[in-house]
This record gives structure tokens, C-alpha cells and sequence, in this order.
């Protein structure tokens, strides 16, 4: 739940005031600081290492999991370091770089991943997959997608799944006397009646630009299908110029000189949670954001959840479009690499853990608690009892009926790709580029 | 014209005794090994590194003058300069008559001069993340000041309009260093000697014609210190501006400094980052050398002469 949160955080790397600095920092501190827990059962066996996120929710769960399987294999242990979330993203790609790599990499999957699989970083999982058939059956077939380099295998999934969500406030719809949209069109006309209104039709933080990125990747979907931004993926030359993208790209505009966003959107960041406070507080009406956001939401918005003032649905569908009404966009899992550069024994304890240790029942019970949807197959029946079943159930509905579970582009993309992404799409909200100069500016960083 | 201040005289004084022994060289060691290690050594690499292909992750790959002619071509390059030219030389010139002025009345003995002084003082006991943390709390369009006291005109998109977002940093590097250089201006004028002033009086100068004919000039290499400072630490201005506007709105604010992060860390492209590294560190000597060229011969040896 947090993942998605923090590793935008990552971004804000205040500590790094002179980055030279901070690379050399990076280099100095070679390898984890040794947890001291780790002495007990051993006897002389191998011990493979494991970097993850810290904090809340989620470290107490992928702890708990570690620590469930060092007790039933004490000749398998594994050496945990929690990272602190807002350092992790460059601290192990240092290390990865430096040969310095735990044996298993947590992470997000898709174009970090590749660089990775392309710096020859992390093992393939391919065949040992097909030899052990019965851990990929029991997980979303979705959520293999962004673990998949060039048809081969290279993470294992795991922990819980966040679709991108519409998230409407009840109370203001109730107020304007409006229903929710059932189509592009719907949400048109919602703009016209909540901006007379005097409410923000929807709520964006707009300086954080992955926020713009998720109506993006919608309208590229609802408009084209996933086909669309596949050929981008697939490094197909001039892709951004199809004419699906230029329409999605126009109708982006169009959206925005209709007042469809909160004003001053450009100065919003996610990172405070100012674009959910909007909405929980009646300033708007509408926000697109992560599944993650119900907890935010619940946490800081005081009654407003609890009080059943939060609805929610999918991106509704365009009318003549292509793209089912179905697919969806978001983290379909997070992931869990192994380092080419450990021991046989160290990568065999891995694949034990992602045997009998990854998303066991103890394990998705505990992500349930936390308001998240573990990705294996039935774990809706975990739901029932949970103040949150009705949105849990939600979640999984969407996760397991779409069509088409994409990962969201800036992590799907390489990551200098990505950043040339982000920053046109900050041009194109500022209305400072047109819907073709971002294709071209695009085009140019095809398949970098 | 008398150049003096009092630290001449010291300097001057004290110079002699200390180039006598042998000692001196030695003593410059400490700081010569830590500079060469902590300077001069990484500066070599980033200069090594602008001649490759590196992306953190696999081999790094020699690659000739690939960043260079990737980066000299890139049209984000002249912006960047612009951008951190606007900076630098709407920063200095906000920034140095304030300070001249606030550093001139706190030159005073009055007490109330020096209470406000320490409380004037406080934004420089503050990090620079944490200032632009506060100030973008409070530009918040929605929940910031002026939608908590339901002021219309502080109502703005602060830092989503790029004028207004470039008036934002310039606003919140000014609050945060004018104290500093109203520091070195103070002290400036408290060492001017005050029989000039008692001359000036005799002569029957007023407030303002002594401001602009005693204590402008005598604050000559103060100016050029201070702005010295001002220019080149505005060429790094990092921390500030990426956490205020992360270079946006678009790439309205994005200076070289968040360039080189963003192209390094964000982007992967190590190489492409360091020539902008290498390209920072030539343009920072070379306004250096600029300003000290402006002040006429070599502050040091002026400073001799006079009274």
C-alpha cells in the first residue's frame, strides 16, 4: 500500500544537497549494516540477504513473513535490512552496480527491472517457474506482466496490488444532486455542473506529475486500448504519433482549459496528501488516484470514510473508443528479484522462500489488515469481517476482471525514458506544449 | 581617496611575523589534503565521467564526446542556463541594496538595532529544505495562508505560474540569505572609522550624501565578497528550488544544479550529468575570477594602502 507512495518519495532525496556528495556517500557504505538477529539457528549454512522498504504498513509485514521462515528452516536463514523508503530506490541501484547486491531485490518490476535484466544483475526465473507450476498458478496471472522482460521471467510477485481508482466524494454529489459518470461524456458535463457549482470537478496535484500521468494512461486506454502505449513500450518508431494518442493527448487539454481541475492544481504535491485532502474536505468532487489513497484517506480524513462519504468505481468508459471499460492501470504487485551474483546456496534459500515464505496465509491475512489486496487467487475470502471489505472487495474485482492490468508507465519505462515523460507531461497540463510537440518530444526518447 | 579598514592594519601588521618561520606551509596541510581529496579528486572524476556512458547500474563505458554533443545539442541546456542566469543576477540584485541597507541600520549601537539583529538572524539558523518545506505549506493554494485568512491576493498559484513560481524561489532565497550578507555589511560598517564620518559632519554633509560618499565606497570589497558569495553559491542552488518546485512549473525554475541531479539521478545518465557538473565548475571560476577583476587590483594588496 505505501509502496507506490514512497517510491515517489524517493524523488524528494532532500538529504542530497550536493549529489557528488551522495554518490560518494552511496559508494562508501558498501554493504548493509548486519542485523545481529541472525546468529541463532544458523550453524555455518549459507544465509542469503534481503533489502526492503522500512516503515509502516508494510515493514511489520515483510518482516513477520522473514521471520515465520527463519524459525520452520533453520538451516535457510535469511538476513533482512529494512532501507528507509525515501533512500532505497538509489541505494540499491548502487549496490546492484557496485556487485554489492542482497540476494533478493525487492522492488517494482518493469523498466527498473530491465535495466537490471540488461545489466545482467538478476537471475532467470523462467524455468523454475515452469518446474514449480503450483507457486505461479496460485497468483494473479496480471501480476507477471511487469516480471516479464522479453517474454522471460525475471521477479517473483508479491505482497498486494493497487489499481488506479475514481474516487468521488458522496456528500458533495449528494449536494449538487449529481450522480456518478458513466462515461467521459458524464464527466464532462460533471465539470460544467460542479464548477457552477463552485467545487472542483477534480482534485490533482499537479507539481508531483506521475498524478497527471494516471488521466493519461486512462485516456490512452478508454480511447485506444493497450495496444497504444504497448508499441511505446515495445520500442516501435514514432508510436506516440498514433492517432488514438493524439486524441487522448487533445482531449487532456481540453479537459483542463474546461476548469476539469481544482485551481492552482500546479502547485498541489502528492507527498503531503494536499490532493486527498481536497477531496475529503468537499473542495472537490473527484480524484483519480492509487487504491493505496483509501487508507490515506481513511487515516487523515477523520469521518469522512467510516461515514460512508467516499465512493469509488472505475474510469468509465469513452464513447467510440477502444479500450475495455475492464482494463486498468496501477502497481500490479510488487517484486522480488534474485541476485545473479549470489552463491547457488544463498539463491536456493531464496527459492525456498518464494516456495513456502512469500504471501503465506499469515502473511495475506496480515496485508488484508493493513487495507490491502494480497495478490493470489481467493484471497477475497479474507475479507469478510474487515471494516474495509467493501473497498477490498472492490480492489480484487478489478485486479482480477480487467482485461488488461497495466503497469503504470513511468515504471514501466526505462528510467531516463520515464523522467522525459514526466517532465512533458508537466509541459502539456501547463498547456505550454501541444499535444504534438509531446509526441515528437516522446518519439525521440523511443525504446532509450 | 583613503581604501582602509582596520583589518588592514592587522593583516599588515601581523603578515610579516608569521612569513619569518617555516611554519607556515605546514599548517596548510590539513586543509590542502582535505581539499584535494574532497575537491580536487572528485572534480577529476565527474571530468573523467563526462567522457562516458554510465547508468549506475552496468559497465561504464567510454563513449567520447557522446554526453557532451547529447547535452550541447539538448535545447534544455541554453534554458537551463538562462534560467540560472535570471536567478543569479535577479537574486544579487534584490539581495544586495537590501543587505547594504539592513546592514547599514544595524550597524548602529542602539539597543533595539541589536535585538532586532538576533531575531533578524533566525533564517539563517534554518535548513534550506526546511524553509522551502514551510513556504510551500503556506503558498498552498488551498490550504495555505491565504485561504486560512481568506485573502484573495495571497490566493495565487504560487508556484504553478512560471513567473510567479521564478518570483517564489527569488523571494525565499532573498528572506533566507539577506541576513548572511547584512552580517558581512555590518561588520563592514562598523569598522569604516568614525572620524570620517565626524569630518563629513564638520563639512556639512548630510544623511544621505555621507551614505553615497563615505560608506558606499569604503564598503567596496565588501560588496565584492558579498556578491562573490551570492553569484556562485546561486549557481548551486539545489536543495531550495527542488524542494519548492522541483524545477517547475514545466521547466520554468529548473536551474543547472536540479538539471544535473535530474539527468544523474532521476534520468540514469550519469555522463550526461557530469558534463553539466564540469560546465558548473568552469562557469563558478569564471565569474569568481570576474568579480575579483571588477574590484580593480587585487583586494589584498589594496587594502594597504590609505590612511
Amino acid at each position: 500500500m505505501e509502496s507506490r507512495t514512497t517510491s515517489r518519495r524517493t524523488f524528494l532525496g532532500l538529504s542530497m544537497g550536493l549529489p557528488l556528495g551522495a554518490a560518494l556517500a552511496a559508494c562508501g557504505t558498501s554493504g548493509p549494516a548486519k542485523p545481529g538477529g541472525g546468529g541463532g539457528g544458523g550453524g555455518g549454512g549459507a544465509k542469503a540477504t534481503y533489502w526492503f522498504l522500512s516503515g509502516p504498513p508494510g515493514e511489520p509485514v515483510r518482516t513477520a513473513a522473514v521471520e515465520r521462515f527463519n524459525k520452520a528452516n533453520p538451516n535457510s536463514q535469511i538476513e533482512l535490512t529494512a532501507v528507509q523508503n525515501d533512500a532505497y530506490k538509489t541505494k540499491i541501484k548502487t549496490a546492484i552496480g557496485a556487485g554489492q547486491a542482497p540476494t533478493i531485490i525487492w522492488g517494482w518490476g518493469g523498466g527498473g527491472l530491465r535495466s537490471y535484466v540488461q545489466a545482467g544483475q538478476v537471475e532467470d526465473l523462467t524455468s523454475w517457474f515452469d518446474e514449480n507450476a503450483a507457486v505461479k498458478d496460485r497468483l494473479f496471472s496480471g501480476a507477471f506482466g511487469a516480471a516479464t522482460i522479453d517474454g522471460k521471467i525475471y521477479a517473483m510477485p508479491c505482497e498486494t496490488v493497487q489499481p488506479i481508482v475514481l474516487f468521488y466524494n458522496k456528500k458533495v454529489f449528494e449536494k449538487v444532486g449529481a450522480q456518478p459518470p458513466q462515461s467521459y461524456g458524464d464527466i464532462l458535463d460533471l465539470v460544467k455542473k460542479f464548477n457552477a457549482a463552485g467545487i472542483a470537478p477534480f482534485s490533482l496535484a499537479g507539481q508531483s506529475r506521475w498524478t497527471n500521468m494516471m488521466w493519461l494512461e486512462f485516456l490512452f486506454d478508454r480511447i485506444g486500448g493497450p495496444e497504444v502505449f504497448q508499441a511505446v513500450f515495445d520500442g516501435e518508431k514514432d508510436a506516440w504519433n498514433n492517432p488514438a494518442a493524439i486524441e487522448a493527448l487533445t482531449k487532456m487539454q481540453e479537459l483542463i482549459k474546461a476548469n476539469g481541475f481544482i485551481k492552482g492544481f500546479s502547485s498541489v504535491t502528492a507527498d503531503s496528501n494536499a490532493d486527498q485532502a481536497l477531496l475529503y474536505t468537499g473542495k472537490a468532487a473527484m480524484m483519480l488516484h492509487g487504491s493505496w489513497s483509501y487508507g490515506i484517506q481513511q487515516a487523515q480524513g477523520g469521518d469522512f470514510v467510516p461515514s460512508g462519504g467516499l465512493g469509488w468505481m472505475n474510469f468509465p468508459p469513452i464513447d467510440g473508443g477502444k479500450g475495455d471499460p475492464s482494463d486498468t492501470v496501477g502497481n500490479p504487485g510488487q517484486y522480488l528479484s534474485i541476485s545473479s551474483k549470489a552463491t547457488p546456496e544463498e539463491k536456493e534459500i531464496a527459492k525456498k522462500f518464494f516456495t513456502s515464505g512469500v504471501l503465506d496465509d499469515q502473511e495475506q491475512k496480515e496485508w488484508v489488515d493493513t487495507g490491502g489486496v494480497p495478490i493470489i487467487k481467493g484471497s477475497d475470502s479474507l475479507f469478510s469481517g474487515s471494516k474495509d471489505a467493501e473497498f477490498l472487495n472492490f480492489v480484487y474485482g478489478v485486479a482480477s476482471n480487467a482485461k488488461v492490468f497495466a503497469q503504470s508507465w513511468d515504471q514501466a519505462l526505462s528510467p531516463t525514458a520515464a523522467e522525459v515523460l514526466l517532465d512533458n507531461i508537466a509541459k502539456l497540463f501547463q498547456l505550454s506544449i501541444s499535444p504534438q510537440q509531446f509526441a515528437t518530444n516522446m518519439n525521440a526518447v523511443i525504446g532509450k | 581617496m583613503s581604501m582602509s579598514a582596520t583589518t588592514a592594519g592587522r593583516t599588515s601588521s601581523a603578515a610579516p611575523e608569521v612569513r619569518g618561520g617555516g611554519v607556515l606551509p605546514w599548517l596548510a596541510v590539513p586543509a590542502l589534503l582535505s581539499f584535494v581529496a574532497f575537491a580536487v579528486i572528485p572534480l577529476i572524476g565527474v571530468l573523467a565521467l563526462s567522457f562516458t556512458s554510465w547508468d549506475t547500474l552496468g559497465d561504464i563505458q567510454l563513449t567520447g564526446f557522446d554526453s557532451w554533443w547529447a547535452v550541447l545539442t539538448d535545447p534544455g541546456l541554453p534554458h537551463a542556463l538562462w534560467v540560472t542566469f535570471l536567478v543569479t543576477a535577479v537574486s544579487w540584485a534584490v539581495q544586495t541594496p537590501a543587505s547594504i541597507l539592513i546592514g547599514v541600520f544595524l550597524a548602529g549601537h542602539q539597543r533595539y538595532r541589536e535585538l532586532l539583529a538576533v531575531l533578524y538572524f533566525i533564517p539563517l539558523l534554518l535548513s534550506s529544505a526546511a524553509i522551502a518545506i514551510t513556504f510551500k505549506a503556506l503558498l498552498d493554494p488551498n490550504f495555505g495562508l491565504g485561504a486560512g485568512l481568506h485573502l484573495d491576493l495571497l490566493n495565487q498559484d504560487w508556484l504553478g505560474e512560471p513567473v510567479l513560481a521564478f518570483s517564489v524561489v527569488i523571494f525565499v532565497v532573498s528572506w533566507q540569505f539577506i541576513p548572511f550578507h547584512s552580517l558581512l555589511y555590518q561588520g563592514g560598517v562598523r569598522q569604516i572609522p568614525r572620524s570620517m564620518y565626524e569630518a563629513a559632519e564638520l563639512d556639512g554633509a548630510g544623511r544621505v550624501r555621507t551614505f553615497f560618499s563615505i560608506t558606499l565606497p569604503q564598503l567596496k570589497y565588501t560588496i565584492i565578497t558579498s556578491s562573490t558569495l551570492m553569484v556562485v553559491g546561486s549557481l548551486t542552488f539545489f536543495d531550495l528550488i527542488f524542494v519548492l518546485t522541483a524545477g517547475g512549473p514545466g521547466d520554468a525554475t529548473r536551474v543547472l544544479a536540479v538539471d544535473m541531479y535530474k539527468r544523474g539521478f532521476q534520468a540514469n545518465l550519469m555522463g550526461a550529468a557530469c558534463v553539466i557538473g564540469v560546465i558548473l565548475v568552469l562557469l563558478g571560476l569564471a565569474l569568481a575570477l570576474l568579480l575579483r577583476r571588477l574590484g580593480g587590483r587585487d583586494p589584498g594588496a589594496s587594502q594597504l594602502e590609505g590612511t
